[in-house]
């Protein structure tokens, strides 16, 4: 805990002196950095159940850390090159800022102030979120309407504490916010009793509910969504060439989803005569050339990590413990938002 | 006028041809070494400025303290002054500022009342008071900070029940996982008479010890400054208040909706940093009292004793003048770092001043800027209290003649 807080410290006074540091000309090209490294720097939070969670062995597992393997995939093939950084909601920008990442793929919500203002340019949305209220259900609480004069555990410096004081102040509603930094800190004193009410993105509600609580039946999500959080890596801006590839590589996942590519069965899929397929897998080359990627990037990441749909039940959904349904998380051809540019 | 100037020159030069040469003059030299190191600071912190500019607006991050205008859009937990989160950036550091300053205030006078009695106990002569008081030390000062904080707030935190079955330990105090509860005066216009009544006591009780030490002086006769100067200090206040006709009228705390309303209130992060700030150190300035009192030497008291004087006159009169020379100088030491210490706040969730500062960073992304503001605050109140325990040092220490 000690340790933490130092690196934590240090982190922040090292990007401050990063910037006074660094050459003036060199932005980099992050993907010739990668190669040289022989991995990728990928920034994560530090245990959010289905998105990014370590295990006892310290490996990392979830709909966040597959895209960083789907990414090493493309680039190395293989997906183990991936050097996982965990941090917290207050360090994620500063280290992505500063170079200590290349990638932040940490269920963060896309806005216009961090896409103008902090210098980070974000990828297509992997997951579409929105705030909820987590109470105990011994409470008696059936609406977020009945929140006057609560306590509200939240996670200081997320987009959720700003939409939390929104919706008081929209509703003409009290509330007392007890903010903690480290997400284990703050569970804690939830489920202690030291809050009401948790709240934060309505996915990470069912996680903590699922891995945190010591009885999930005693605590209850409320149905209010009070914001819009749509969850998207990002990476710095000014290097156009890895943005393209973050992009790419998120539009190939779901893209097989719509081609119906999967892991077992993309070996066959080399074979078809479906020229969309084709170009994708590299069949037919050109596509992982103009990214300056190998042309097996999106086999190989279909190949080793699987399409959206994969990963999704994998991580989050029916075959986990979160059993989160598809819902606008579906491909647009099923009634989601999901919608993979052509790749041509 | 310039004819003559241009012929003095030469005679003059010509009158001292012992000078050595500017380059071997030491004065002049040592005068060129500070100025070039002058310039290389100036350059050295201009380049690192400069170099950090340009680098944030190449990847196009805001900079600028415009963002302190800006409203701030989160909520406080507790603050001292109105704060809502319609106010500004500015106003949020404001709120972190005094809170800072208001846990690290109290925590000072605390620790300091905590850690000389605990330094007195260690050189009692009862045995048991010494050794509890050094098992005391021992322990509290070994432990690091952050993990005694943790304690403390996690003590509250999971010990305490939850507000609807709160512990009433007084008739209307309550304690729960959401803090401590007390029932407080109703603001009154006598307040602030009973108030100025304080400070006019404390005042007063300045000219009453210079009086009573020129009256000893003069014909030998005590006067009990103490005694008289806490019925000043309390005693005014409450005649006024009694003036007033003692208007005491009570907010009690009741139980409505899920917390308490209404009273005084303690938070658990509050009350968790206070508590570890006091007891960490207060082990650090025990000891310091203690070595202090250990510093005057034996003979002195001896010397006091064959004077006849008790021993609570010895130890005011005669050892604690001597030894606060050498207590105050370290005791300044810890005072900072209380005051410093109370940063670790932002693990508990106490919004202090770095706590604030923090999620303003993250909610604009100007690191640069936020640090800054931290550092300069935090120089500032050094500082301050620097000073004015330098002047607090200037009139205890020994006068030479």
């Amino acid at each position: 805990m000690v340790r933490t807080l130092l690196i934590r410290r240090c982190l922040l006074l090292a990007a401050t002196l990063a910037f006074a540091w660094c050459g003036a000309a060199q932005a980099g090209p992050t993907l010739d950095k990668v190669k040289g490294a022989g991995s990728i720097s990928c920034g994560v939070s530090t245990g959010i159940a289905g998105f990014s969670q370590p295990d006892s062995q310290g490996n990392y597992s979830g709909l966040d850390v597959d895209v960083c393997r789907a990414l090493s995939a493309a680039i190395f093939g293989d997906p183990g090159k991936v050097k996982f950084v965990p941090l917290t909601a207050q360090q994620r920008f500063t280290a992505l800022q500063s170079g200590e990442v290349d990638i932040l793929s940490r269920n963060t919500t896309w806005t216009l102030q961090r896409d103008a203002e902090l210098g980070i340019d974000f990828g297509p949305v992997v997951y579409y979120d929105g705030q909820g209220f987590m109470v105990a259900k011994k409470l008696g609480v059936k609406s977020a309407k009945e929140l006057n004069g609560a306590t509200v555990c939240v996670q200081p410096g997320t987009t959720t504490e700003l939409n939390l004081a929104d919706y008081f102040r929209a509703n003409k509603m009290e509330y007392k916010p007890v903010v903690v930094e480290k997400l284990d800190e703050l569970v804690a004193a939830f489920f202690n009793g030291r809050c009401d009410v948790f709240t934060t993105d309505r996915s990470q509600l069912a996680a903590v509910r699922v891995s945190r609580a010591s009885n999930p039946d005693d605590y209850v999500i409320l149905p209010e969504v009070i914001s819009k959080e749509p969850l998207a890596p990002s990476v710095r801006q000014g290097d156009d060439q890895w943005h393209d590839i973050v992009q790419w590589v998120v539009f190939a996942l779901i893209q097989a989803e719509e081609s119906g590519i999967t892991k077992g069965n993309v070996d066959d899929k080399l074979k078809t005569d479906d020229p969309t397929v084709k170009r994708m897998l590299g069949v037919t080359p050109g596509m992982g050339k103009m990214l300056g990627l190998d042309e097996k990037w999106a086999y190989n990441e279909i190949k080793m990590v699987g399409n959206y749909g994969e990963i999704f039940e994998r991580n989050i959904g029916a075959g986990s413990p979160l059993k989160l349904e598809r819902g606008i998380n579906n491909l647009w051809t099923k009634g989601g938002l999901l919608y993979a540019m052509p790749i041509r | 006028m310039p004819v003559r100037a241009m012929t003095a020159g030469p005679a003059s030069l010509a009158a001292a041809p012992a000078r050595p040469a500017p380059w071997r003059n030491p004065k002049l030299r040592g005068i060129a070494y500070q100025v070039a190191f002058v310039l290389l600071v100036v350059g050295l912190i201009g380049f690192f400025v400069h170099n950090t500019l340009v680098n944030i607006s190449r990847q196009n991050i805001a900079t600028g303290f415009g963002f302190l205008e800006r409203e701030a859009a989160f909520g406080i937990g507790e603050s001292l002054i109105a704060y809502s989160p319609a106010d500004t950036y500015a106003r949020a550091f404001l709120v972190g500022l005094t809170n800072t300053l208001y846990v690290a205030a109290i925590g000072i006078v605390l620790a300091t009342v905590l850690g000389t009695l605990l330094g007195l106990a260690r050189l009692s002569s009862n045995w048991l008071v010494a050794r509890l008081a050094q098992v005391y030390v021992e322990t509290f000062r070994n432990i690091p900070l952050l993990l005694q904080l943790f304690f403390w707030w996690s003590l509250l935190n999971s010990v305490a029940p939850g507000p609807r079955q709160a512990w009433q330990v007084l008739p209307d105090v309550f304690v729960s996982n959401r803090g401590i509860v007390f029932p407080a005066p109703v603001a009154d216009p006598a307040y602030r008479w009973v108030g100025l009544a304080f400070l006019a006591g404390l005042l007063l009780v300045v000219p009453l010890r210079s009086w009573a030490a020129r009256r000893q002086a003069a014909t030998g006769r005590q006067f009990p400054v103490g005694w008289a100067g806490l019925g000043l200090v309390l005693g005014l206040p409450l005649l006024v208040f009694a003036a007033f006709g003692a208007p005491l009228a009570l907010d009690v705390p009741v139980l409505r909706g899920f917390n308490f309303t209404g009273g005084g209130a303690v938070s658990p992060e509050f009350a968790a940093l206070l508590v570890g700030l006091v007891v960490y150190t207060g082990a650090f300035i025990a000891e310091i009292v203690r070595a202090g009192v250990l510093a005057v030497s034996w003979g002195q008291s001896e010397a006091a004793m064959a004077l006849g004087l008790r021993p609570a006159q010895r130890m005011q009169l005669v050892v604690l003048p001597q030894a606060l020379r050498v207590i105050v100088p370290p005791l300044t030491s810890q005072y900072l770092a209380l005051t410093k210490n109370s940063s670790l706040a932002v693990a508990i969730g106490y919004p202090d001043l770095v706590s604030i500062a923090n999620t303003s960073i993250n909610q604009t992304g100007q690191a640069v800027e936020g640090i800054v503001l931290i550092m300069a605050v935090y120089l500032c109140i050094s500082l301050a209290i620097s000073l004015a325990m330098n002047l607090y040092n200037r009139a205890v220490a020994l006068v030479e003649r």
